[in-house]
Order: C-alpha cells, then sequence, then structure tokens
C-alpha cells in the first residue's frame, strides 16, 4: 500500500523553507559548505545551493559524501556495496558544514558521514539538514533543519523519488506486505 | 566381508561365461574341497532329469542361487601395486588383497616398487609368504628387471622366477637406455617370461603432472605429451622384434600407442599389451579443479586416446584390462596438485566400469572375460581365468542389473584414491570365491 | 560473488565490472590527505606467501592497512625441504588464529583452489605456479581503462614468456571477456596454444605491435623455465626486446605496461620503460586501489547460505 506524502509542490516549498533556514541561522553564507550524503543527499544538496543563490546571491560549494566505507554493516546488507563518488570541494577545516541527506532514521548513515568528514579535516560546525525525519533513532543524532516530520513504524518505508534520477518528484510511504 | 569355507559349493542357474570352454548359457557349476569339479549346462540337466551329484555329502553342502547373474572364472589382474614392504600406510597385502576380492578378482601380480625393490628372491619369497598368511587371493610377484630399478644392471631374474615372480617390469619407471632394455628382452627368454614395460620417456615427461593440451595450459599446469608413451612403445616394439623376446606394454593409454601395437601385431612381432579402466572411460578433463584423485601416470588423456584404447579393445589389439591399482594414504593426495603422488585405487571399480564396454557394444561378454581373465592368466602363465574340471575353484557373481553409487569411504582398500567417487554404475561382483573359500559382498 | 578470489576464469563479467567501478572510488581514497578508511576495521588478513614478492605483497599488505584490516605476514621459506607440516596444516593452523582473509602466493598451480574448499576465510590468489595472478590482471585492465576509457576493441600485445606467465593467462582470460583483440607474441617454444581465447599469436614482433593499442611485456623468467626455451638473453633481446624504434610501430598513443620488476635490457628497453607511453608506475598505484577493492567487496559479499 503507498500513499504519497509530499508532491512536487510541497517537495519545493520545503526545501525553499529549509533555505532560507540554514541562511538564518547562520547569518549569511560565510564558510559555508553544503555536503550531501549519496545519493539522495546530494540531488538536494544541489537544489538548496541554487535556492541559496537566489537567496543570498552566493555561490557555496557543493560537495558529495559516500559512506560506504565508513558503515558498520558490511556483509550484512541485501545486495554487495556499491562505492560512489565522494567529492570535497573546498578544505573543510574550520568551515561550518551542513550534511545534507533525505531521509534520517536511526542516525546510524549520519554517524558515518560525521567519521567520514572527519577524515578530510576539522569543521568548525556540522549541521544536518534533512527532508524527512522519520523517527527510531539508535544513536544521539538529531537534524537542525526538517523539512517535514513523520512518525512511521519498522514496517513502513519512506520512498524518496526525485527528478534527477528519472522520476517525478515525490515522497511515498510504502507499507510492506 | 563374510566369508565361509563349505566343504562342497553349488552355484545355480547362472549365466556362465568360460570362453576357455566355450560356455556361455545358463548351468550349474559344482566345487569340491577348493576346485572346480563341472560344469552342468540347464539343457543337459533337462536332457536327463534326476540325476544327482553322487560324490557330494548332503552336509557341508552350500547352494548359492545365481540365477539372472553371471558366473565368469575369477579376474586375474596382472597389473596392481600392494605396497607392502616399505609402504603400508598406503596398502598393505592383507587390504589389498581384501579389496581385489570384494571387486571380483582372484589373482593378482605385483608391481616390484616397493621397499625394497623386489629385485632378488628374498623380497619375493617374503611376498609370497605374506600373501600365503595373510593374503585373501592369490598372488604372484613380478620382480624388477634392474637392479633397484635404477635401469642400470639387470636384476637376478633366474632366482626371483624360481622364488615365484611371473615376469619382470621396473614399473613406476620405464628403463630408460635402450641396450639394458635390449639386454632384459634377450636375458628373460631363458626363463619364458615377459616383460613388462612401462612405456614413459623420462626426458620428456620432464615435470610434467598431467597430459599436455589445452586443459594443462588453461591450469596452469604442465604437461606430459602423448608422444613421451608413444617413443617408448616403438623403441621397445623394435627391441622386441630384433631379440625375439616377449613383451607386454603396460597401461597403454594413447591413439599412437594403439597404433603401434596393432601394426607390431600385423607384422607379427611377439607383444602383449594392457589398458586401464580409467583409460577407457575419463578424460583429462576429470583434473579440473586439481582433482588430484584424478592424477595418475600414464596420465588421463583426450578423447581421441579413449576412443582409440576402446577400439584397441574392439579389434584385438589390446589383450588385457588390469587395474594399476594404485592406492595413497589420504594426506598424500590432499595437497598440491603438483606434489600429490599419482594413482588411482582401482580394485573396487574395474569390473563395474569394465562391464561399460559390453553395453555400449565395444566387448562381448566372452571377450570381457579374456581381457580381464584368460589372456592375463595365459600371459603370465599361472594357468587360471578358467572354470575347466580340476582348475582352482576361483570365480566370481555378478549381478549385472544393480546400480550402485561409488562409495570411496567404503573401499576395503586403504587408498580411497579415485576419480570415480560419487559415481553411479551398473553391474557388480557379489560373490567372489577364491580356491574354494567365499566371499560375500556386505552392503 | 563467491567467498573466495581465485583466478580471473572463475569471475564474470559483472564481477569484474563491479571490481573496477570500486577501485575508481579506492584511487580517490588514495589521493586524499588521509589515506584511510574504517570499512575493514576488525578484520584480520594474512598474507601468506609461499613464494618471495616484494611488490606484490607491499601492494596487499599497503591496500589492507587502507582499509584499517589488522595485516599478519606470514613468509614460508621455499628453497628449503622443509618436511614436516603439510600445507594444509599450516593453512588450517592459521585459520585457528581467528584469520577473515587469507592472501596467498604459492609455487603450485591449484593451491588457492585447494585452501579456498578447505577453510572458511575468503582466500585470494596473489599468484598460483603458472595459472593464474588474477588482482595483477585487474589492475592492468583498471590501468587500460584509466587511459583509454574502454576495453573492448582494443588492440593488446602480450610480449615474451607466455607459456610460464600467470600475468599473461589472468589477462587472456579477462580481456577475451570484453572483446579486446589479443595477440600474443614471442618465441614459439614459450607461446602455449590459447587458441580457445580468440587470440593471433606472432613471432614477429614488428609484425605483432604493429598498430597496437596496448603494449604488455613480460618479465623473462629466468627462475621458472627449464633450459632451453631460448639460447640467449642477446638473442632473446634482439628479436622480441621493446625498443623504441618497436614502440614506434605501434600506435602513436600506444600504452607500454609491465608487471615489474623489470629486466632492463632483456625484455624492454631503459627509454622504453621511462618514455611518457609507460604507465608502469601508474599499475603499481593502481594496484593498491584494485587490491582494496577486492577485499571490500569480498568482506560485504552476501553470503547466500
Amino acid at each position: 500500500m503507498t500513499k504519497e506524502l509530499l508532491n512536487k509542490k510541497d517537495i519545493e516549498r520545503v526545501l525553499s523553507r529549509i533555505a532560507h533556514e540554514i541562511v538564518e541561522k547562520n547569518k549569511g553564507t560565510e564558510d559555508l559548505c553544503l555536503i550531501g550524503i549519496q545519493r539522495g543527499g546530494v540531488h538536494l544538496a544541489r537544489r538548496l545551493a541554487v535556492r541559496i543563490k537566489s537567496i543570498e546571491g552566493a555561490d557555496l560549494p557543493v560537495g558529495s559524501l559516500d559512506i560506504s566505507l565508513y558503515r558498520d554493516d558490511l556483509g550484512m546488507r541485501k545486495s554487495h556495496p556499491v562505492v560512489r563518488r565522494t567529492d570535497i570541494p573546498c578544505d573543510i577545516s574550520g568551515k561550518q558544514i551542513v550534511l545534507v541527506d533525505d531521509v534520517l532514521y536511526t542516525g546510524r548513515s549520519i554517524r558515518a558521514a560525521m567519521d567520514a568528514l572527519m577524515d578530510f579535516g576539522r569543521p568548525a560546525h556540522i549541521q544536518l539538514a534533512v527532508l524527512i525525519d522519520r523517527g527510531h533513532r539508535e544513536l544521539p543524532i538529531r537534524a537542525d533543519y526538517v523539512g517535514k516530520n513523520i512518525p512511521t513504524s519498522g514496517t513502513e518505508t519512506i520512498d524518496v523519488q526525485l527528478e534527477e534520477e528519472g522520476m517525478q518528484d515525490s515522497i511515498l510511504l510504502q507499507v510492506m506486505e | 566381508m563374510d566369508k565361509s569355507l563349505p566343504k562342497s559349493l553349488i552355484i545355480t542357474g547362472g549365466h556362465i561365461v568360460d570362453p576357455s570352454q566355450g560356455i556361455d548359457g545358463t548351468g550349474d557349476l559344482y566345487i569340491e574341497a577348493g576346485k572346480i569339479k563341472e560344469i552342468r549346462s540347464q539343457k543337459a540337466d533337462a536332457a536327463a532329469p534326476g540325476r544327482r551329484n553322487p560324490s557330494a555329502s548332503h552336509s557341508d553342502i552350500r547352494t548359492i542361487d545365481a540365477a539372472g547373474k553371471l558366473v565368469l572364472p575369477g579376474l586375474v589382474d596382472m597389473h596392481v601395486h600392494l605396497r607392502e614392504p616399505g609402504f603400508e600406510h598406503k596398502e598393505t597385502i592383507k587390504t589389498g588383497t581384501r579389496a581385489a576380492v570384494r571387486g571380483g578378482i582372484t589373482s593378482v601380480c605385483p608391481m616390484p616398487n616397493t621397499v625394497p625393490v623386489n629385485d632378488n628372491p628374498t623380497v619375493t619369497a617374503f611376498i609370497i609368504r605374506k600373501s600365503f598368511a595373510e593374503g585373501a587371493c592369490s598372488v604372484y610377484p613380478i620382480g624388477a628387471i634392474t637392479k633397484g630399478q635404477r635401469g642400470e644392471e639387470l636384476a637376478e631374474m633366474g632366482l626371483m622366477y624360481e622364488a615365484g615372480c611371473v615376469a619382470f617390469s621396473d614399473d613406476g619407471r620405464p628403463v630408460m637406455s635402450s641396450i639394458v632394455m635390449r639386454r632384459a628382452l634377450e636375458y628373460s627368454q631363458t626363463f619364458h617370461v615377459p616383460v613388462i614395460s612401462h612405456c614413459e620417456d623420462l626426458t620428456l615427461t620432464d615435470d610434467g603432472v598431467m597430459n599436455e593440451g589445452v586443459i594443462a595450459t588453461t591450469m596452469g599446469l604442465k604437461g606430459i605429451p602423448a608422444a613421451a608413451e608413444d617413443i617408448m612403445v616403438a623403441r621397445d616394439i623394435l627391441l622386441a622384434e630384433l631379440t625375439g623376446g616377449c613383451l607386454h606394454i603396460a597401461h597403454v593409454s594413447t591413439l599412437g600407442a594403439v597404433r603401434l601395437i596393432r601394426q607390431a601385431k600385423e607384422r607379427g612381432i611377439r607383444v602383449t599389451a594392457e589398458t586401464c579402466p580409467h583409460y577407457f572411460s575419463i578424460t583429462d578433463d576429470a583434473v579440473r579443479g586439481y582433482n588430484t584423485n584424478a592424477k595418475v601416470n600414464p596420465p588421463l588423456r583426450r578423447q581421441r586416446d579413449v576412443d582409440a584404447v576402446r577400439e584397441g579393445l574392439r579389434d584385438g589389439t589390446i589383450d588385457v584390462i588390469a587395474t594399476d591399482h594404485a592406492p595413497h594414504h589420504r594426506d598424500e593426495k590432499l595437497r598440491e596438485f603438483d606434489k600429490a603422488p599419482s594413482g588411482i585405487s582401482g580394485f573396487e571399480t574395474a569390473l563395474s566400469l569394465s562391464l561399460a564396454l559390453v553395453r555400449d557394444g565395444v566387448l562381448t561378454m566372452p571377450q570381457l572375460v579374456d581381457k580381464m581373465a584368460v589372456n592375463p592368466a595365459r600371459i603370465t602363465g599361472i594357468g587360471k581365468g578358467t572354470l575347466s574340471a580340476g582348475s582352482d575353484a576361483d570365480v566370481v557373481i555378478v549381478d549385472t542389473a544393480k546400480e550402485f553409487r561409488v562409495a570411496a569411504d567404503e573401499f576395503l582398500s586403504k587408498g580411497k584414491n579415485t576419480p570415480f567417487d560419487g559415481w553411479l554404475l551398473k553391474g557388480i561382483p557379489v560373490i567372489t570365491v577364491v580356491g574354494g573359500i567365499v566371499f560375500e559382498r556386505q552392503e | 560473488m563467491d567467498k573466495d578470489l581465485v583466478g580471473i576464469k572463475e569471475l564474470s563479467k559483472d564481477n569484474i565490472t563491479a571490481i573496477l567501478d570500486t577501485a575508481s572510488s579506492f584511487k580517490d581514497v588514495l589521493r586524499r590527505d588521509i589515506k584511510k578508511v574504517p570499512a575493514l576495521r576488525g578484520k584480520t588478513v594474512v598474507n601468506l606467501f609461499f613464494e618471495p614478492s616484494t611488490r606484490t605483497k607491499t601492494s596487499f599488505e599497503l591496500a589492507e592497512k587502507r582499509l584499517s584490516t589488522d595485516v599478519l605476514n606470514f613468509s614460508v621459506p621455499t628453497s628449503s625441504v622443509v618436511k614436516g607440516e603439510s600445507l594444509i596444516d599450516t593453512v588450517r593452523t592459521i585459520e585457528a588464529y581467528g584469520v577473515d582473509f587469507i592472501v596467498m602466493r604459492h609455487a603450485c598451480s591449484g593451491v588457492p583452489h585447494l585452501i579456498a574448499k578447505n577453510v572458511k576465510a575468503s582466500v585470494i590468489n596473489a599468484g598460483d605456479g603458472t595459472n593464474e595472478h588474477p588482482t595483477q590482471a585487474l589492475l592492468d585492465a583498471f590501468s587500460i581503462v584509466e587511459k583509454k576509457g574502454r576495453l573492448d576493441g582494443l588492440t593488446i600485445a602480450i610480449v615474451g614468456d607466455v607459456l610460464h606467465s600467470r600475468v599473461a593467462k589472468s589477462n587472456v582470460y579477462l580481456l577475451s571477456k570484453f572483446g579486446a583483440k589479443i595477440r600474443l607474441v614471442g618465441p614459439p617454444t614459450l607461446i602455449p596454444d590459447l587458441g580457445e581465447y580468440g587470440v593471433e599469436v606472432f613471432h614477429d614482433l614488428d609484425k605483432g605491435v604493429r598498430d597496437s593499442d596496448v603494449v604488455m611485456m613480460l618479465r623473462i623468467q629466468m627462475e621458472r623455465q627449464s633450459k632451453g626455451f631460448f639460447p640467449s638473453i642477446h638473442e632473446y633481446f634482439k628479436y622480441w626486446g621493446m625498443d623504441m624504434r618497436r614502440l614506434g610501430l605501434a600506435r602513436s598513443n600506444a600504452i607500454v605496461m609491465h608487471p615489474g620488476p623489470m629486466n632492463r635490457g632483456t625484455e624492454i628497453s631503459s627509454e622504453v620503460a621511462d618514455s611518457p607511453q609507460s604507465v608502469i608506475l601508474d599499475q603499481v598505484t593502481n594496484g593498491i586501489a584494485v587490491r582494496m577493492a577486492v577485499l571490500y567487496l569480498l568482506a560485504g559479499r552476501r553470503d547466500n547460505g
């Protein structure tokens, strides 16, 4: 059973709000760098950078981070690990990094992302922006910017579909049979 | 195996195949005091009803019903390795002969590559004594051609012959020197015994471990070309021609060798030849996966060699099927392919694999008995391979319809090294009689 | 993917593509300041080399350490006739230490296959006799794709002692899976029959190298051959040695490869080895990335029961 939680318009509004919040909280864009977590977070980070540019007129560096090599569950997942691009476009030491991901769930991906980031340098701050927070944290991790809070159960999954991946922008809730 | 020695034994209703007497039909076989008394065909019985065997007392007669089964003379395996003395961890005369009997074999000729080598009458006598004491079947040793099998000086053929050797061979190794082989073929004629040649040009073998060919290349294993065997076959045939000696070619495996032997026989040269079940059943493909149980010398060859060996059996070029039973300890085979010793433990699969030749139309049943009993007995001069009255009661009863899966772990031989492990075969010896003693196969 | 990497013959095209793709990411890791990731933290690998090797062993060791694996090194003397512990016992003892991976090199073909069947750990073949050297072929393929963008349709000349070269064989198996045009070049005594892989054989190096995209030179292995495959080094270099003139017969952007170590003046001239067309040093760097990819993918494979 599938239910659409957010449609294309909803997603656009949410991203605009998050973009404003990032600029507000950081009092501008100085030393700011957006890093999207592969795969969903990367597209969202780019979209946020576009919006921030239209708000502040500034070009933010946008990077991508693959966390496969930092995961704690090697050998336990369904499919064999595919390692994607990690591209950190600037020296992150001393910077305000905003990690961007599509769905925040147990928090383990974010933990892996922070470990990965630390191997690249010593950021001044790390903040977290997520499109959906579905609850069920297993680690003490919280997002600074949340698009929408959607409480879920263990039998449900959230499917984020984005145009960049060839689908219509949509966020779906699926209940597993 | 269950063992019993009745005073009289009657094997009834079996299909008796005894080429030495031209018998090939249903009948009853009468055995008394360890010797064959007579064969009565079913027709004779039908013609004279009511006739009973007058000399058998009623107690101590055992009757075995062989209806639907084959009754053959006990098989004669003229090429085996019993490993004793010296390699008792691989096999002993006791365990080897028991395994042979389980395979329907009642006479074996062990090769001399023991430690010490059987190149003198003392070792021959040891083997014979041990065989009498512990052997389950008759043992006729083969003595070495050269001292220590070193290929340099002739061994004491006469003394060994008197001690009981029935042939001479350096098997395991070739006699590389042509002049030594010449002398052997000449000298052995004094005693009218064959010289059995293991044909291999060691310089061509080099460090080869399997048949030279595409499979060897893609497995990174050094190959032994067929020419290594063919060259020595050609040489030995020419030496047999030169000397008039009695030559027997061991374990023929190649198309080239079969061709040469055929031509030699056509020219009237005194040469006989043997092959082994693996050379007419499988190819070097069996080595894939680095299966050391398929490592044997000569190596398993290509399909066209297998076809040529089968044709050689069919047209009489190859006279004998022997096992070259070569047991090794499990640990020795569980190692680097290059370093594993060569050999297949063959007693307990030979007859079953050979029966396939009859099913495939390569041989008739009487021809198979020729190859596995009559001819080897004749070549070694041991007087076996026949069910004629007065012969030793060596008989094998075969259930040709029964299917079974080869289980090397259950072999009576200490050697479990066979590439046929797990194979589904058809036809199996169910009872073997050795000098009147009955051995029954246990399941 | 299987539990072990014993050879290219046992890998599918998809397996190979996954390894090469993953190796790209690992090459990025090797460019960072902190050249280390915790992916295999807590796993133990033993480098079990029954044959001497500096470069392959070092390459594997670096790959293992970059993945945060715990590394054990066992070098077993080869020339000493060590009677006593059998191969199987040596390896089972090592497994009893609790290792997850065994990277092994042995002088006898088929040993990794034997060991893989008898241990639970993942076995990686670092070279077995004259059979295969799969990680070398993988890094060679990676190096070719890096410079040429593809494998299919390229003309690749493999020059030298193919008969005894596990590197050459693994390359033939891999390149033929991807539709490269393979040429084997060398004296007749050193070129085995690999016709079933669609190779073309040349005994004339000028003809063999003409218009090729890749020239892969093999080391003349003194220690592995029996005598008599060719009469002298001098003669060998004259007919089958790569020099600048011969390199000029290949395509102008052809690359030169060598698994190392090189015998300058025997199979390859110094000018060629040091020329801008040589990717020999890239092969070394790529080797670490490829080996990291292999370890990572084997660790992450899903057990099918």
